[in-house]
Protein backbone atom coordinates (compact mmCIF):
# COMPACT_ATOMS: atom_id res chain seq x y z
CA UNK A 1 0.00 0.00 0.00
CA UNK A 2 0.97 3.61 -0.29
CA UNK A 3 -0.10 7.15 0.49
CA UNK A 4 -1.26 9.44 -2.30
CA UNK A 5 -0.10 13.05 -1.96
CA UNK A 6 -1.66 15.96 -3.85
CA UNK A 7 -0.51 19.56 -4.09
CA UNK A 8 -2.60 22.50 -5.26
CA UNK A 9 -2.19 26.03 -6.60
CA UNK A 10 1.25 27.61 -6.07
CA UNK A 11 2.46 24.65 -3.99
CA UNK A 12 1.95 22.45 -7.06
CA UNK A 13 3.91 24.90 -9.19
CA UNK A 14 6.69 25.37 -6.64
CA UNK A 15 7.27 21.67 -6.07
CA UNK A 16 6.73 20.69 -9.68
CA UNK A 17 4.09 18.00 -9.22
CA UNK A 18 0.37 17.79 -8.57
CA UNK A 19 0.23 14.20 -7.40
CA UNK A 20 2.69 11.59 -6.20
CA UNK A 21 2.71 8.38 -4.17
CA UNK A 22 4.76 7.52 -1.12
CA UNK A 23 5.31 3.78 -1.47
CA UNK A 24 5.75 1.47 1.51
CA UNK A 25 4.23 3.91 3.98
CA UNK A 26 5.00 2.69 7.49
CA UNK A 27 2.77 5.13 9.32
CA UNK A 28 3.19 8.67 10.53
CA UNK A 29 1.52 12.05 10.56
CA UNK A 30 0.60 14.72 8.05
CA UNK A 31 3.79 16.51 9.12
CA UNK A 32 5.83 13.41 8.26
CA UNK A 33 4.27 13.29 4.80
CA UNK A 34 5.13 16.96 4.27
CA UNK A 35 8.76 16.31 5.32
CA UNK A 36 9.05 13.55 2.75
CA UNK A 37 7.57 15.41 -0.19
CA UNK A 38 8.99 18.89 0.51
CA UNK A 39 12.27 18.25 2.30
CA UNK A 40 11.22 20.85 4.87
CA UNK A 41 11.29 20.07 8.59
CA UNK A 42 7.90 21.46 9.52
CA UNK A 43 4.58 22.11 7.88
CA UNK A 44 4.53 25.91 7.44
CA UNK A 45 1.69 27.77 9.16
CA UNK A 46 0.39 29.04 5.81
CA UNK A 47 0.09 25.57 4.30
CA UNK A 48 -3.22 23.80 4.89
CA UNK A 49 -3.65 20.04 4.78
CA UNK A 50 -6.42 17.51 4.25
CA UNK A 51 -6.62 13.77 4.79
CA UNK A 52 -9.20 11.86 2.75
CA UNK A 53 -10.93 15.12 1.71
CA UNK A 54 -11.28 16.55 5.24
CA UNK A 55 -9.20 19.34 6.75
CA UNK A 56 -6.38 17.94 8.89
CA UNK A 57 -3.53 19.16 11.10
CA UNK A 58 0.19 18.47 11.11
CA UNK A 59 -0.29 15.85 13.85
CA UNK A 60 -3.21 14.05 12.13
CA UNK A 61 -2.31 10.38 11.63
CA UNK A 62 -1.92 9.10 8.07
CA UNK A 63 -2.65 5.44 7.34
CA UNK A 64 -1.90 3.22 4.38
CA UNK A 65 -4.16 4.06 1.47
CA UNK A 66 -4.93 7.59 2.65
CA UNK A 67 -4.97 10.59 0.37
CA UNK A 68 -3.10 13.58 1.81
CA UNK A 69 -3.35 17.03 0.23
CA UNK A 70 -1.46 20.27 0.84
CA UNK A 71 -2.65 23.66 -0.33
CA UNK A 72 -2.51 27.40 0.33
CA UNK A 73 -5.28 29.14 2.29
CA UNK A 74 -8.39 29.04 0.14
CA UNK A 75 -8.91 32.23 -1.85
CA UNK A 76 -11.30 34.16 0.27
CA UNK A 77 -10.04 32.92 3.59
CA UNK A 78 -7.47 34.37 5.91
CA UNK A 79 -5.90 31.66 8.00
CA UNK A 80 -7.30 28.29 8.80
CA UNK A 81 -10.97 27.36 8.60
CA UNK A 82 -12.64 26.64 11.91
CA UNK B 1 -30.35 20.39 -2.85
CA UNK B 2 -28.16 20.96 -5.89
CA UNK B 3 -24.39 21.46 -5.56
CA UNK B 4 -22.30 21.55 -8.72
CA UNK B 5 -18.77 22.52 -9.72
CA UNK B 6 -18.45 23.17 -13.45
CA UNK B 7 -15.60 23.88 -15.82
CA UNK B 8 -17.85 25.46 -18.45
CA UNK B 9 -19.82 28.68 -18.47
CA UNK B 10 -23.41 28.78 -17.26
CA UNK B 11 -26.34 31.18 -17.05
CA UNK B 12 -27.16 31.56 -13.34
CA UNK B 13 -30.66 32.93 -13.97
CA UNK B 14 -31.79 29.96 -16.02
CA UNK B 15 -30.11 27.54 -13.58
CA UNK B 16 -32.13 28.95 -10.69
CA UNK B 17 -35.35 29.12 -12.72
CA UNK B 18 -34.97 25.55 -13.99
CA UNK B 19 -34.18 24.17 -10.54
CA UNK B 20 -37.07 25.99 -8.92
CA UNK B 21 -39.50 24.73 -11.54
CA UNK B 22 -38.25 21.15 -11.30
CA UNK B 23 -37.96 20.79 -7.52
CA UNK B 24 -39.81 23.45 -5.53
CA UNK B 25 -43.49 22.93 -4.91
CA UNK B 26 -45.88 25.69 -5.95
CA UNK B 27 -47.07 27.62 -2.90
CA UNK B 28 -44.43 26.17 -0.54
CA UNK B 29 -41.94 29.01 -0.57
CA UNK B 30 -42.48 32.66 0.09
CA UNK B 31 -38.92 33.90 -0.34
CA UNK B 32 -36.05 33.23 -2.72
CA UNK B 33 -32.69 34.95 -2.16
CA UNK B 34 -30.14 34.73 -4.94
CA UNK B 35 -26.49 35.77 -4.98
CA UNK B 36 -24.47 35.80 -8.18
CA UNK B 37 -20.72 36.38 -8.18
CA UNK B 38 -19.34 37.68 -11.47
CA UNK B 39 -15.72 38.15 -12.48
CA UNK B 40 -14.48 41.75 -12.28
CA UNK B 41 -11.78 43.21 -14.51
CA UNK B 42 -9.99 44.89 -11.60
CA UNK B 43 -8.51 43.98 -8.22
CA UNK B 44 -6.30 46.03 -5.88
CA UNK B 45 -6.55 48.89 -8.43
CA UNK B 46 -4.98 46.72 -11.11
CA UNK B 47 -6.55 45.49 -14.34
CA UNK B 48 -7.27 41.77 -14.46
CA UNK B 49 -7.56 40.23 -17.93
CA UNK B 50 -8.51 36.69 -16.90
CA UNK B 51 -8.34 34.27 -14.03
CA UNK B 52 -7.91 30.59 -13.42
CA UNK B 53 -9.87 29.01 -10.60
CA UNK B 54 -8.47 25.73 -9.28
CA UNK B 55 -10.35 23.34 -7.00
CA UNK B 56 -9.80 20.00 -5.30
CA UNK B 57 -12.17 17.55 -7.00
CA UNK B 58 -14.01 15.62 -4.33
CA UNK B 59 -13.07 17.81 -1.39
CA UNK B 60 -14.54 21.00 -2.86
CA UNK B 61 -17.90 19.36 -3.55
CA UNK B 62 -17.92 17.80 -0.11
CA UNK B 63 -17.16 21.15 1.54
CA UNK B 64 -19.93 22.88 -0.45
CA UNK B 65 -22.42 20.17 0.48
CA UNK B 66 -21.56 20.50 4.16
CA UNK B 67 -21.88 24.29 4.08
CA UNK B 68 -25.24 24.12 2.29
CA UNK B 69 -26.48 21.43 4.64
CA UNK B 70 -25.55 23.47 7.72
CA UNK B 71 -27.46 26.49 6.47
CA UNK B 72 -30.49 24.47 5.39
CA UNK B 73 -30.81 23.30 8.98
CA UNK B 74 -29.77 26.55 10.69
CA UNK B 75 -32.21 28.68 8.70
CA UNK B 76 -34.98 26.18 8.11
CA UNK B 77 -34.55 26.41 4.33
CA UNK B 78 -36.78 24.55 1.93
CA UNK B 79 -33.99 24.10 -0.59
CA UNK B 80 -30.70 25.47 -1.85
CA UNK B 81 -28.87 25.52 -5.17
CA UNK B 82 -25.15 26.26 -5.58
CA UNK B 83 -23.30 26.21 -8.90
CA UNK B 84 -19.60 27.18 -8.91
CA UNK B 85 -17.37 27.67 -11.91
CA UNK B 86 -13.73 26.52 -12.14
CA UNK B 87 -11.05 26.74 -14.82
CA UNK B 88 -10.31 29.70 -17.10
CA UNK B 89 -12.70 32.60 -16.55
CA UNK B 90 -12.88 36.03 -18.20
CA UNK B 91 -14.41 39.29 -16.90
CA UNK B 92 -18.19 39.36 -17.03
CA UNK B 93 -18.58 35.61 -16.66
CA UNK B 94 -20.57 34.29 -13.68
CA UNK B 95 -18.42 32.48 -11.10
CA UNK B 96 -20.99 31.38 -8.55
CA UNK B 97 -24.71 31.36 -7.95
CA UNK B 98 -26.31 30.64 -4.57
CA UNK B 99 -30.09 30.45 -4.33
CA UNK B 100 -31.93 29.86 -1.06
CA UNK B 101 -35.64 29.11 -0.79
CA UNK B 102 -37.50 29.59 2.48
CA UNK B 103 -40.94 30.37 3.77
CA UNK B 104 -39.89 33.90 4.74
CA UNK B 105 -37.33 36.48 3.63
CA UNK B 106 -35.32 36.61 6.86
CA UNK B 107 -34.24 32.98 6.53
CA UNK B 108 -33.65 33.21 2.77
CA UNK B 109 -31.44 36.33 3.05
CA UNK B 110 -29.50 35.00 6.06
CA UNK B 111 -28.82 31.63 4.46
CA UNK B 112 -27.78 33.07 1.10
CA UNK B 113 -25.32 35.42 2.80
CA UNK B 114 -24.09 32.75 5.21
CA UNK B 115 -23.50 30.18 2.50
CA UNK B 116 -21.49 32.69 0.45
CA UNK B 117 -19.33 33.74 3.41
CA UNK B 118 -18.62 30.13 4.38
CA UNK B 119 -17.93 29.23 0.77
CA UNK B 120 -15.33 31.99 0.54
CA UNK B 121 -13.55 30.96 3.74
CA UNK B 122 -13.92 27.16 3.84
CA UNK B 123 -14.37 25.71 0.34
CA UNK B 124 -11.09 24.84 -1.39
CA UNK B 125 -10.80 27.16 -4.40
CA UNK B 126 -7.63 28.97 -5.45
CA UNK B 127 -7.51 31.93 -7.78
CA UNK B 128 -4.70 32.89 -10.13
CA UNK B 129 -5.08 36.27 -11.80
CA UNK B 130 -3.65 37.32 -15.13
CA UNK B 131 -2.69 40.97 -14.83
CA UNK B 132 -0.70 43.41 -16.92
CA UNK B 133 2.07 42.98 -14.33
CA UNK B 134 2.00 39.18 -14.68
CA UNK B 135 0.30 36.09 -13.33
CA UNK B 136 -0.15 35.65 -9.59
CA UNK B 137 -1.98 33.47 -7.08
CA UNK B 138 -4.35 35.42 -4.83
CA UNK B 139 -4.29 34.54 -1.15
CA UNK B 140 -6.79 36.93 0.32
CA UNK B 141 -10.35 37.93 -0.27
CA UNK B 142 -12.12 41.21 -0.71
CA UNK B 143 -14.14 41.94 2.45
CA UNK B 144 -17.77 40.91 2.14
Amino acid sequence: MAVTVKLFAHLRERHGFGETRLEAWSGGSVGDVWRQVSGEDELPAHVLAAVNLDYARADTAVADGDEVAFFPPVTGGRGRPR
Amino acid sequence: MMIEVRDTGFDPWSEVAAYQQAVLGVGQFGATAVFIGTMRDFNDDDRVAAMYLEHYPGMTERALERIADEHVHAHDLLDVCVVHRVGDITPGEPIVVVAAWAAHRREAFAACRGIMEDLKSKAPFWKREERASGSRWVEHNTPG
